[in-house]
């Protein structure tokens, strides 16, 4: 009987010296500060959980695989987030946090997090907003309006086109959309991390948006800007009518994707969206 | 491996003092100085880790113990369905590999074995005694390679090499294609793979002899000696699964050969059929629960073909005189927190023919029945971090029907409880390292040669890692 409780009192020594080992610095994370909110010490121990390899401990976008992630991951220090509804250089609401974590960001090594609960996800937002002093000086800007989508048609994808030519953004993201614009090798993010533009046209009948996968979701792209990179907003130089046609033409550009807007230009006969909407050559593409 | 308590040793008092070494203590204490002293170690890669940059805990709870977020990975076919699931996107110096094993000290403690009254002569008269027995052990390697081939097309290989004599067993094989038709509803498996069942026997927490293997899938009944089928043990076959999008909904149906995963056409030509349906939902802020039931038909020859060799050996292959068995069972998952308690009920019932080891061409003994029991396996965790994680499982069997009338009706009863923890040093995205703590302790009634019950202890420890 005294073997056995020295079984159980090695079990229990043990544990309670792992226990002892499990927290604090001598865990290798820092611990949290005593100010935080019961949601911000919540969303501490899911970020050591899952986030915490790739931002960091300090949620500057230096974790452990960082350096062979590319692109780098978010930089919480600095408060720039790319997927956003506000307006260019203010910061996200919690909806739009949240939304990333649902949705993860396309072309980047950020899943999806939807196995988590709604709880899990509104603590980690709550702890991300800790990292960076913006949140304490700043608030978060007021979502844009997004006014209803017009009809997809043939005049919509046809003028989306022509403004794909006339606001240059073959530059970057080429005239097929395959992200091989002539300026495409030379961009750099706001950390002079190189960057590649955004591909459209890879990707099948799934094929997703950087920040989303709904025509809304693009519409705000870039109306929005994505912040940290090179992607503008336009918010300044497009009306919002044309911001549609601009969104009706980059779905045709989804090739392998089943949309309306590829319907159309299926029955139109053209055999990619830029031979069926007259913009094969552009002027100075380089293409 | 099969756990039949005909063949477990044990006793009824719980014997652990005359054979702990002194040296134990010492042991122990310089094991745990050592590990919690030091923890920020290992620059190994496992593959999954390596090709996404995600800690060991963003798959699972503690590992190898999946969390909801990894048993999504997993049926999305080791794949985070981002656009670099495809190995083209990964470094040509990747290799998605990774190794798996557990140095340990143990200590096993089995109750009314039968031994022979003097050592070396086996004309003395049996007797039954508990037999204690301790010291440095190892486990086996499971080399694990897992990933893609293309993009929707994955795959896992896990050679398995026995640390005893080295041979080398091939635990999974299988090819999986994943989302057909862009849909989460339609994945299909073929090759050898493990069912998608109610606990994973593959990824359980326990390690000890008593306590490392599910009474729930590996328990036999007294005199059924034919049935060689295992929920615990891979099978060979093809499976058709699905889920909803968030993973909430999911199914699994298999066609399995009836070999219980044994490679070479080594049994009859019937199949076993098995399915699967469970469903999660999330509750407020307690995370996501999960119900569910799961059933299994199948088959096992009674006798062969038999060569004309003048000694009428069995052609394997040709098993005939085929006999049926079923299991059948529910299950919840509750979440409450960092606690989490999983409970599953289990009815199973096997032919009269293969309960008493009898060719369906045969006479059955006087009073010979299918036999029936019922499992229930209640297992908890509370996982204080990702880094430090309790457990505690009972199993309970009872025998509803014996294989013949007249042997008493609790024989083969089973309670097993285990109790142990484990702490990760370290949680990086590189390597996976556990000090590893537990004590089982199981009772089987009347299994002993002279009708007394058999108890069995082991006590574990020892340091489990992965790179």
């Amino acid at each position: 009987m005294r073997a056995l409780a020295s079984v159980f009192a090695i079990m229990i020594l043990g544990c309670s010296l792992a226990s002892a080992q499990n927290g604090g610095v001598s865990s290798g994370y820092p611990t949290p500060r005593g100010n935080f909110t019961v949601s911000q010490q919540r969303g501490h121990g899911l970020y050591l959980r899952y986030c915490v390899g790739c931002h960091g401990v300090y949620g500057d976008g230096n974790g452990d695989h960082a350096p062979f992630i590319d692109p780098k991951p978010r930089d919480f220090v600095t408060a720039t987030f790319k997927c956003r509804s506000t307006p260019t250089g203010t910061l996200p609401t919690d909806a739009d946090l949240i939304h990333v974590l649902k949705t993860g960001v396309e072309a980047s090594g950020m899943p999806s997090w939807l196995p988590l609960s709604d709880q899990n996800r509104e603590d980690l937002v709550a702890y991300i907003k800790t990292f960076s002093p913006r949140w304490q000086s700043e608030k978060a800007g007021d979502p844009i309006k997004v006014p209803a989508e017009p009809p997809v048609t043939k005049e919509s994808i046809t003028h989306g086109a022509e403004l794909y030519q006339k606001m240059e953004c073959w530059k970057c993201h080429g005239q097929q959309g395959r992200g091989d614009g002539p300026s495409a090798p030379t961009l750099t993010d706001s950390k002079d991390q190189p960057i590649r533009p955004y591909n459209f046209a890879d990707g099948g009948n799934d094929a997703r948006f950087k920040c989303g996968d709904s025509n809304q979701d693009l519409y705000k792209i870039f109306m929005t800007g994505v912040d940290g990179t090179p992607m503008p907003s336009f918010a300044d130089v497009i009306q919002p009518n044309d911001a549609w046609d601009l969104v009706h033409y980059l779905r045709t550009l989804q090739v392998h994707r089943k949309s309306q807007e590829n319907k159309i230009v299926h029955e139109t006969g053209g055999k990619s969206p830029s031979a069926a909407f007259g913009t094969e050559k552009a002027p100075g593409s380089g293409n | 491996m099969r756990l039949s308590p005909a063949g477990n040793l044990g006793g009824e008092r719980i014997s652990l003092q005359s054979s702990l070494p002194k040296s134990f203590l010492f042991v122990t204490l310089w094991l745990l100085t050592f590990l919690l002293s030091g923890s920020q170690l290992s620059h190994a890669i496992p593959p999954f880790a390596r090709k996404y940059g995600l800690p060991c805990s963003a798959c699972h709870e503690a590992w190898p113990k999946l969390n909801s977020f990894g048993q999504q990975f997993k049926d999305e076919g080791y794949q985070l369905m981002n656009d670099r699931d495809a190995p083209i996107w990964q470094n040509p110096s990747y290799w998605p590999i990774a190794m798996r094993i557990t140095p340990h000290w143990h200590y096993e403690s089995a109750g009314h074995t039968a031994v022979t009254s003097v050592p070396g002569d086996p004309t003395s008269p049996s007797i039954e005694k508990t037999i204690n027995t301790s010291g440095f052990d190892l486990s086996g390697i499971d080399i694990l390679t897992a990933g893609t081939l293309a993009k929707n097309i994955s795959f896992l290989l896990v050679p398995s090499i026995d640390p005893g004599d080295g041979t080398v067993g091939f635990e999974s094989a299988n090819v999986r294609f994943d989302n057909i038709a862009n849909s989460p509803w339609l994945n299909f498996k073929f090759g050898k793979f493990e069912l998608d069942v109610p606990l994973s026997e593959k990824r359980m927490m326990t390690l000890s002899n008593v306590g490392g293997e599910y009474q729930l899938y590996h328990f036999v009944p007294f005199g059924d000696d034919i049935n060689d089928f295992s929920f615990g043990e891979n099978q060979l076959g093809v499976e058709l699964m699905g889920h909803s999008k968030d993973d909430h909904t999911r199914y699994a149906l298999s066609m399995l050969s009836s070999t219980n995963g044994t490679p070479g056409l080594v049994g009859g030509r019937t199949y076993d059929g098995y399915i699967h349906l469970s469903q999660g939902f999330m509750v407020g802020s307690l995370g996501l629960q999960r119900v569910g039931a799961f059933g299994l038909v199948g088959f096992r020859p009674t006798y062969f073909e038999t060569a004309a060799d003048g000694n009428a050996t069995p052609l394997p292959g040709t098993g005939i005189g085929n006999r049926s068995f079923y299991r059948a069972g529910a299950y919840g998952s509750l979440y409450i927190g960092k606690f989490d308690l999983t409970g599953v009920y289990q009815h199973s019932s096997d032919n009269v023919y293969l309960g008493n080891a009898t060719a369906a061409n045969g006479t059955l003994p006087d009073g010979a029945r299918g036999p029936q029991w019922n499992t229930g396996t209640f297992e908890a965790h509370y996982t204080h971090s990702p880094k430090l994680f309790f457990l505690g499982r009972y199993e309970v069997v009872r025998m509803t029907q014996q294989s013949l009338a007249d042997t008493p009706g609790d024989t083969g009863n089973a309670d097993v409880f285990t109790v142990g923890y484990r702490y990760y040093p370290f949680m990086h995205s590189r390597a996976g390292l556990a000090w590893h703590q537990e004590f089982a302790t199981g009772r089987f009634r009347k299994t002993s040669d002279s009708g007394q019950d058999q108890r069995n202890n082991s006590y574990f420890m020892g340091l489990d890692f992965a790179f």
